[in-house]
């Protein structure tokens, strides 16, 4: 599937992650099965499936995140530019610095704003406040919460609305300077106004960043996702441009979950 | 006969009530008591002098000048060698049979009733390393005794700071050690700084054994080498030899007072800081 697709449509455009067989395991039980993809550089992959299909653990493998987890296991391959992330000559920490992730639920940490935002940039080596403060501002303006936040940077991120705190961890993650960026669900919990103002800032940041963007709600895939793929327990049922996927599907197990005759 | 949901809720309340207000009141008492007998003893003189004729005339100023130093002494042993030992036991280890036992260990130290660490202190310290009667050898017997606590109540704190904040902290590229320093202990640290202050507290209180390591001197102590006395030790003994109820109650009403101030002092810092970060 993954010859076929990449071969056929994407073309010219770069493959930023090639995964090979990723299998994924939680202890005994396992969350991915031998899925294979490219994923294309500088576009939005959207991630559309049921509860449990294993969407959140792709994205959490992709970053290695799921490192932290004392039972989880790898099999297979994630190339990214290239290089396997699950190689010996791969530092995760290092790994994650060009891999940011934004949480289903916004986690800001118990800091100001500010501090928030500055918190990758330091922990790179960034001292420098004026070069810091340039950061905090595009991040900001990346994410449409300058205006709202910009004269209180300083007061606990805590405070913020549900909205401006999922933002507000988009421009965390956008300030790390990354190359991809994994979006987990980041409009479940919000307010459709707080959601268009996430996926706009979506739209214009996949002109500099691979974007991949897990979805409960496949009108969202729809809206913002140049690509689509569907994960159904574990498995990589069907990927391909989000038109084709919503309208001519190769499977009819997606055809059914996105004409939500699926259960 | 079976009570409606509503007279259940309304019993179990006043229950509730009532439990807290004799805690209340028997914790009243016992200031209010100790207060009154002692307060009258308490003047200048009482608190920047020394004790004059083993303590039946004169001041209490060495005994006050030992009970800062060696709950001091206690803590700065115990707090770094204890919130290092939880930090490893949550943070850098996977649960086994080891950290199992590790916690078992702990548990079962703080059942230990304090005059075994005074025997203890007093054999290992005072006796065998030769440290003599001295706030270090009680400082070090203390730090004994409250490690356990500053170990439970720690590791109870980092494990109450949620996972997401580890999560994200580590998605923006931090280390273990950053994820620990910068988001798990400042989050952990009201419950970090209540079980430092438990153990101050009991080091403040603490007689048995205090006795045994730091011995009963009354002069003022120069160096942590010297001997000294505490004021609770001051308090056991001239209760205990009749010397003079007066300056006991006096010693005591001092010693309250000071684990009040520095329960509260603890407390509007932990507010403070609180405040600033939510
Ligand atoms: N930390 C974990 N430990 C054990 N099993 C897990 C863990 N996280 C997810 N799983 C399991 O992996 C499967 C996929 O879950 P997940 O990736 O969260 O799916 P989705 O995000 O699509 O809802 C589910 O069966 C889930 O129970
Ligand atoms: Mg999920």
């Amino acid at each position: 599937m993954e010859g076929l697709y990449s071969g056929e449509t994407m073309g010219p455009m770069p493959v930023k992650f090639s995964i090979q067989q990723l299998s994924t395991f939680y202890g005994s039980v396992q969350a991915l099965r031998s899925l294979s993809m490219d994923v294309a550089t500088n576009r939005i992959l959207g991630v559309i499936g049921p509860a449990g299909s294993g969407k959140t653990s792709f994205l959490r493998t992709l970053n290695r995140l799921n490192d932290l987890l004392p039972d989880f296991r790898v099999e297979g391959r994630v190339l990214l530019d290239g290089s396997d992330i699950y190689g010996p000559d791969t530092d995760p920490v290092l790994l994650r610095r060009r891999i940011g992730m934004v949480f289903a639920m916004p986690v800001p940490l118990p800091m100001s704003i500010y501090e928030n935002l500055v918190y990758g940039p330091k922990l790179t080596g960034i001292r420098d406040y004026q070069r810091l403060g340039e950061i905090v501002e595009k991040s900001l303006r990346a994410a449409y919460l300058w205006d709202e936040v910009k004269d209180r940077l300083n007061l606990p991120a805590l405070r913020l609305s549900g909205g401006q705190q999922q933002r507000l961890c988009l421009a965390r993650t956008l300030a790390l300077g990354p190359e991809v960026i994994l979006l987990d669900e980041p409009s479940s919990g919000l307010d459709p106004i707080s959601t268009a103002r996430i996926e706009e800032a979506l739209a214009e940041l996949k002109s500099s960043y691979t974007i991949i963007l897990v979805t409960n709600n496949t009108k969202q895939a729809s809206r913002v996702a140049d690509e689509t793929a569907f994960f159904l327990m574990g498995e990589l049922v069907e990927i391909g441009p989000t038109e084709k996927i919503f309208t001519a599907p190769g499977d009819s197990r997606t055809e059914d979950y996105v004409t939500g005759r699926f259960g | 006969m079976r009570l409606s949901p509503r007279l259940t809720q309304a019993f179990v309340v006043s229950l509730l009530g009532l439990a807290t207000a004799v805690t209340l009141v028997i914790l009243i008492f016992v200031i209010v008591f100790i207060l009154r007998k002692g307060l009258p003893a308490i003047d200048m003189e009482f608190l920047f002098t020394k004790p004059q004729d083993m303590g039946r005339a004169g001041g209490i100023l060495p005994t006050i000048v030992a009970s800062v130093l060696l709950p001091l002494i206690a803590v700065a042993i115990a707090a770094p060698l204890g919130v290092s030992t939880a930090v490893y036991l949550t943070e850098y280890t996977r649960e086994s049979r080891v950290t199992r036992l590790i916690r078992f260990g702990a548990d079962c130290l703080a059942g230990i009733p304090s005059i075994l660490f005074g025997l203890f202190g007093f054999i290992f310290f005072v006796t065998i390393l030769q440290m003599g009667w001295s706030l270090l050898s009680g400082g070090l017997t203390l730090a004994l005794m409250i490690l356990p606590t500053i170990i439970r109540t720690t590791e109870e704190a980092i494990r109450a700071v949620p996972n997401s904040y580890r999560e994200v902290s580590t998605s923006l590229g931090a280390t273990r050690f950053r994820t620990t320093a910068k988001v798990v202990l400042p989050n952990a640290l009201p419950g970090i700084v209540t079980g430092i202050m438990l153990g101050v507290g009991r080091s403040i209180g603490e007689t048995a054994a205090v006795i045994f390591t730091a011995g009963s001197s009354l002069r003022m102590p120069s160096s942590i080498f010297d001997s000294a006395r505490t004021m609770s030790v001051h308090f056991y003994i001239l209760a205990r030899e009749g010397l003079s109820s007066e300056k006991a109650y006096g010693t005591a009403a001092v010693l309250i007072i000071s684990v009040l101030a520095v329960n509260m002092v603890a407390y509007g810092l932990m507010n403070r800081f609180i405040r600033k970060r939510s």
